[in-house]
């Protein structure tokens, strides 16, 4: 199959960067403002929905191939692909219940906020968008699909960092009491959204 | 009578899904930049919203609790996609504009909450009016938030010039506008509300 590095790595910079998927498409913005108050759980929270926005990649692409285009049903696109994901995380929470309870302690309360992550659905439906032409699957449409998956939990990570890192900070200063928690999270998150304005000039 | 008056008022300032639950931000700010969006947008989440209202509260009693949040999601699906595929055939230009975020409201919080929090435990006509009430909350609020974007991002209102020689300041209608523009709505309505306190 034909690959091209160049491709990879135009998705990887827009996806991480230019389209970050919390700063400029908005997808996950409910749990970036919610859980950015401290490092610890906004990494735990990334890292979870990192690995959820790779693995619902995956599972939705063979879903979109397989099953929804031979069969003409393209339509049911959206009901199918939530359906599976709600399924995958609870089993995925099951498993780590089961298998490692210290890791369920620090992942576990932030799971199951997933299967309504924006980011998750949003992923598997830009995939779908845009690695699929004709209801065809460009080539290496599954590789690109999957590494997209990752990129854009890397980008929700690098965002999710910066901002908890910031109203880390914040704490100890004093602050407006109108704009306090929520208001101000919006404010910041919108100064980091302008610099990263900055990477739109990027073109290969 | 009253107090269904109640039941849909409620939704519309007291717990207006945008401002003062903060839910279902992310089809908010992406799809304000004009007002046209804003309007088809609410449009949308409030069919959604009045139709899994009404199912939900309908069937409750044979919904198995534990798998409740899949059952809920089935029925906030379907109609998602009924109105994706209305918007597609009839105004394929606002579905085009709107693009992801269609899909999207299926993981719309203020959809789900509305099930879990009100719809499985109401009757059918309550829920009818506490979706009804929140989708026009949710309406008023896009409205709000996407006419002061596209008057100060593009210098009109409804595609109309306003004010002329007016010079438009685009950052209003790029993405950090939008959280600008909430985050500032918020605090402002902070400030309302602690004054009437």
């Amino acid at each position: 199959m034909l690959m091209d590095v160049g491709q990879f790595l135009t998705i990887f910079i827009s996806a991480v960067f230019i389209y970050n998927v919390i700063l400029s498409r908005f997808l996950g913005l409910c749990s970036f403002i919610a859980i950015s108050k401290e490092t610890r759980p906004a990494l735990a929270m990334s890292l979870s929905v990192m690995f959820v926005t790779t693995m619902s990649s995956i599972i939705t692409w063979f879903i979109y191939r397989f099953l929804l285009i031979p069969f003409h049903l393209t339509y049911l696109r959206t009901i199918s692909f939530i359906l599976v994901i709600a399924t995958f995380v609870q089993l995925v929470e099951m498993i780590i219940r089961r298998i490692s309870p210290p890791l369920y302690r620090f992942f576990g309360i932030y799971l199951p906020l997933i299967t309504v992550n924006c980011a998750v659905l949003g992923v598997a439906v830009l995939n779908s968008d845009m690695f699929f032409v004709n209801n065809k699957a460009v080539a290496g449409s599954f590789y690109y699909s999957v590494f997209q998956g990752v990129c854009v939990g890397l980008g929700y990570t690098m965002a999710m960092l910066l901002m908890s890192g910031i109203r880390e900070r914040l704490e100890l200063c004093d602050i407006p009491r109108a704009l306090k928690d929520f208001p101000l999270a919006f404010v910041i998150a919108a100064i980091m959204s302008l610099s990263f304005m900055g990477f739109n000039g990027f073109k290969f | 009578m009253k107090n269904y008056l109640q039941e849909f008022l409620k939704g519309i300032i007291r717990e207006n899904p945008t401002f003062v639950l903060v839910l279902g931000l992310c089809p908010t700010l992406a799809v304000s930049v004009s007002v046209i969006n804003g309007i088809g947008m609410g449009v949308a989440a409030t069919f959604v919203l009045l139709g899994s209202n009404i199912i939900i509260a309908a069937i409750k009693n044979f919904i198995p609790d534990r798998i409740r949040i899949p059952c809920f999601i089935v029925v906030i699906a379907t109609f998602v996609t009924i109105a994706e595929m209305t918007m597609k055939a009839y105004s394929p230009a606002l579905d085009r504009a709107l693009g992801i975020y269609v899909p999207l409201i299926v993981v719309n919080c203020i959809v789900l909450g509305r099930a879990e929090a009100y719809a499985q435990k109401s009757s059918v006509i309550n829920s009818f009016f506490d979706g009804l009430g929140m989708g026009i909350g949710f309406t008023l609020a896009l409205i709000l938030i996407s006419g002061i974007r596209e008057f100060l991002g593009a210098g009109q209102l409804m595609s109309h010039t306003v004010i002329k020689g007016f010079e438009p300041v685009f950052i209003f209608g790029m993405p950090s506008g939008a959280l600008l523009v909430i985050g500032l709505l918020l605090g402002f309505f902070n400030v309302v509300k602690s004054r009437k306190d």
